[in-house]
């Protein structure tokens, strides 16, 4: 058992390309959940929209990287009215219910053969989409050290990344210590009180779902730059719920909340992927008891478990104060 | 379908240990369903690549093929559609050959051939017919499946994200006893119903929710914990199983009787009757018993009910046991026709969930009257959308209807804003 390449592979992912994604995506959750009260699931579709947005455009259009950027930012924003306009006036668990519906249509539409030729198929789109991106990379030799590894182009994903995420963080401080930020909190505590006051409810929901999708449309940024590639098979519910427990690992409510739990879920995760794996391969663990094959069926067994544990045992999550956050205010 | 599949390979190589299989051969592979995700076996696929390399490959009893291909190239697949069984056609008679393109040896390329009801080969009357049987078919399962689903969150407020893994877990035991223990489907189909009753329906209940209950747990924590329940038991599914679609070995190619214009294996005729009987019975236990009364006292008002000496906690518990043994049933139903996989239970939960919130979520009748719309429409878009989309028109109608009546077709009408 290697346990340096463990430590390497661990402390690696915990900094991560995928802890990035997932803190994106759950800082969007954070609006519109945590802030707002929306029971948003789905986000998935958002960072699928954010994701073709930025390879579609450049691939079969030929548009620069950086016009479809802002394609990107413009399709998840009207996604977010589509979304919005029907569903912001029912009760939680039906929104619930329709967002998770919508994302799946996205899904389902990219992964169609009837729109092949644009949107790839099953096998999605994989392409050099990203080459005016990463022609920026000063530090193209990557890095590699006992501790910490990432290749020229994970690096470069990697410190933009988390520069992108600093930068969010501190304009969602801003905006929920703002009065704007209140009446978003109030609206999560009692919806009714804060229609008595004269506010528009409606409009306040439809600014956190847009601001929120954006948000998380720029983690499918994230998601297609780093891989070159996207699948459609990635954006599924799944991602959605992954998002959900990154989020209440750190605790809702919490403008650091995202960060921490992407960490945090990332490290567990490949800590004990690489544990298990190690195990396997060096037969401590039977073959017959887990294959090798089967490493990641127990560590997607875990992650679920992981979220009953977390909200039946700890709902505020590490961080969170159970006294702001009672997940209950709308149901 | 395969995405949790292509999410386990795709987090593989995330956690670097990427592609060691330099020289292994590529796979080109597909699995070939029909218009109600039937596998048509025997239907014949020639490849045609560089350097004149040919083959040819036959689809087996569940529909799938394979072939290795050992250089790179430009490959392409053509169907040979004179295999295909009859009223099953190329949706798109352009499909028929796909183009792979191998640039890496050692990475799998699933082909797919969208078929549905033939458009050349039947008219728009025999396909309209065909379709509004399969539609009430799947309707039925969908019935099944939402009624206890409905019933739960009518008494306990859940939303409850894993009923459709009651679905698969009824469906694998159904294999197990059938395929492995060798029993006879009829003597297998109800011992699974049975132990669904049992174990999704009164243990889960007494062992998970009930304690939830009573340390009062919220309802949107109550929905997470089902999510993580959901993938708990979706993973060890795929553990204990494996990820492939199986068929029962009985009853396995059962060939279709011809009934006017409509087309119909008897196992399908008398899985459906038996579906019907179970649906009017319980539909009858909620109208008529004084058990099924106390239910719906419960999911209009529970602390009334339990002022008026009604015990709640028995009541949800009956309907536990209920809507876990119309589950588990709907899982009966679709392995016996369709076959069984680790993920059958979460295809069909959106489905579910779009049926209960179109007939009025916590409305009894409304689940049936939902279900039924959801599945013919479902299988009746595919008469004017590629069948691979014909779920996203049942979702799409879902959010329509919830503009324009968001308490659901016979739902009450409350503020639900």
């Amino acid at each position: 058992m290697d346990i340096l390449f463990i430590i390497q592979q661990t402390l690696s992912a915990t900094l991560g390309v995928n802890a990035i994604i997932f803190a994106l995506a759950a800082i969007g959750l954070n609006m519109h959940f945590g802030y707002t009260g929306l029971l948003n699931f789905g986000q998935a579709g958002f960072l699928a929209i954010g994701a073709y947005s930025v390879a579609v455009p450049v691939i079969s259009f030929g548009v620069p990287l950086w016009i479809a950027f802002l394609i990107g930012i413009f399709n998840s924003i009207l996604f977010a009215l589509l979304l919005g306009i029907p569903t912001l006036r029912l009760r939680a668990d039906y929104l619930a219910i329709v967002t998770i519906a919508a994302a799946e249509i996205v899904r389902q539409i990219a992964r169609s053969a009837t729109f092949n030729e644009w949107l790839g198929g099953s096998d999605g789109i994989t392409g050099k989409f990203g080459k005016d991106f990463f022609d920026l990379n000063p530090f193209k030799a990557g890095i590699n050290t006992p501790i910490l590894r990432f290749n020229g182009n994970d690096l470069w994903v990697v410190l933009t990344g988390w520069t992108l995420v600093a930068l969010i963080t501190s304009i969602m401080w801003i905006m929920v210590n703002s009065p704007w930020g209140r009446v978003m909190r109030a609206i999560r505590e009692d919806e009714d009180a804060v229609r008595s006051l004269g506010k528009n409810v409606y409009l306040y929901k439809m600014q956190s779902l847009i601001i929120g999708g954006v948000i998380g449309s720029m983690g499918g940024f994230v998601y297609a730059l780093s891989r070159q590639s996207v699948q459609p098979d990635n954006y599924g519910t799944a991602l959605t719920f992954f998002a959900y427990t990154v989020l209440i690992l750190g605790g809702a409510a919490r403008v650091f909340a995202p960060i921490v739990g992407a960490m945090i879920f990332w490290f567990l995760i490949v800590f004990i992927e690489q544990v298990l794996r190690a195990g396997v391969t060096s037969n401590l663990i039977p073959d017959w008891l887990i294959g090798v094959n089967q490493v990641g069926q127990i560590r997607f067994m875990l992650m679920g478990l992981g979220l009953m544990l977390l909200m039946i045992f700890r709902p505020q999550g590490i961080f969170g104060d159970k006294k702001e956050l009672t997940l209950d205010a709308k149901a | 379908m395969l995405f949790f599949i292509a999410l386990v390979c795709a987090t593989f190589t995330l956690a670097g240990t990427a592609a060691n299989a330099a020289e292994t051969p590529t796979k080109l592979y597909g699995v070939i369903t029909g218009s109600t995700d039937q596998p048509l076996s025997g239907v014949r696929v020639s490849i045609v690549g560089p350097d004149g390399f040919t083959a040819e490959v036959k689809t087996d009893a569940r529909g799938a093929w394979e072939i290795a291909i050992p250089i790179k190239g430009t490959f392409s697949a053509t169907i040979n559609e004179g295999d295909l069984p009859s009223g099953q056609a190329l949706t798109d008679p352009l499909k028929g050959t796909v183009k792979a393109n191998v640039f890496m040896l050692g990475v799998d390329l699933r082909l797919l051939f969208p078929i549905g009801p033939g458009v050349a080969k039947a008219s728009l009357l025999e396909r309209s017919a065909q379709l509004i049987v399969d539609g009430l078919i799947l309707g039925l399962i969908i019935a099944l499946a939402a009624l206890g689903l409905n019933l739960i969150f009518g008494t306990t407020g859940l939303t409850n994200f894993s009923h459709g893994e009651i679905l698969t877990f009824g469906g694998l035991l159904t294999y197990y006893f059938s395929a492995i223990a060798k029993f006879p489907v009829l003597i297998a189909a109800p011992l699974a119903v049975l132990l669904s009753a049992f174990i999704s329906g009164f243990l889960q209940d007494r062992y998970l929710w009930k304690p939830l209950r009573k340390r009062g747990t919220g309802l949107i924590a109550m929905l997470v914990v089902s999510i993580g329940f959901a993938i708990f038991l979706r993973y060890l599914f795929l553990f204990l199983f494996g990820g492939d679609t199986r068929q029962l070995p009985q009853y396995a190619g059962q060939a279709g009787l011809e009934l006017g214009l409509v087309s119909i294996t008897p196992k399908s005729i008398l899985t459906t009757a038996i579906g019907i009987i179970f649906i009017t019975s319980a539909t009858l236990w909620l109208l008529r018993t004084r058990m099924g009364k106390a239910s719906r006292a419960v999911a209009d008002n529970p602390a009334l009910a339990s002022a008026s000496g009604i015990d709640v906690q028995k009541v949800i518990q009956a309907v536990w046991i209920l809507g876990a043994a119309l589950a588990g049933y709907a899982g009966v139903i679709v392995t016996v026709n369709q076959g069984v996989s680790f993920l059958m239970g979460q295809d069909m939960l959106l489905l579910i969930f779009a049926a209960v919130t179109l007939g009025g979520l916590g409305t009894a009748n409304g689940a049936l009257v939902g279900s039924l719309i959801i599945g013919l429409f479902v299988q009746l878009s595919t008469l004017f959308i590629p069948t691979e989309l014909k779920y996203v028109g049942a979702l799409i109608v879902l959010i329509l209807i919830l503009i324009v009546r968001p308490q659901g077709i016979l739902g009450r009408k409350e503020r639900i804003g």
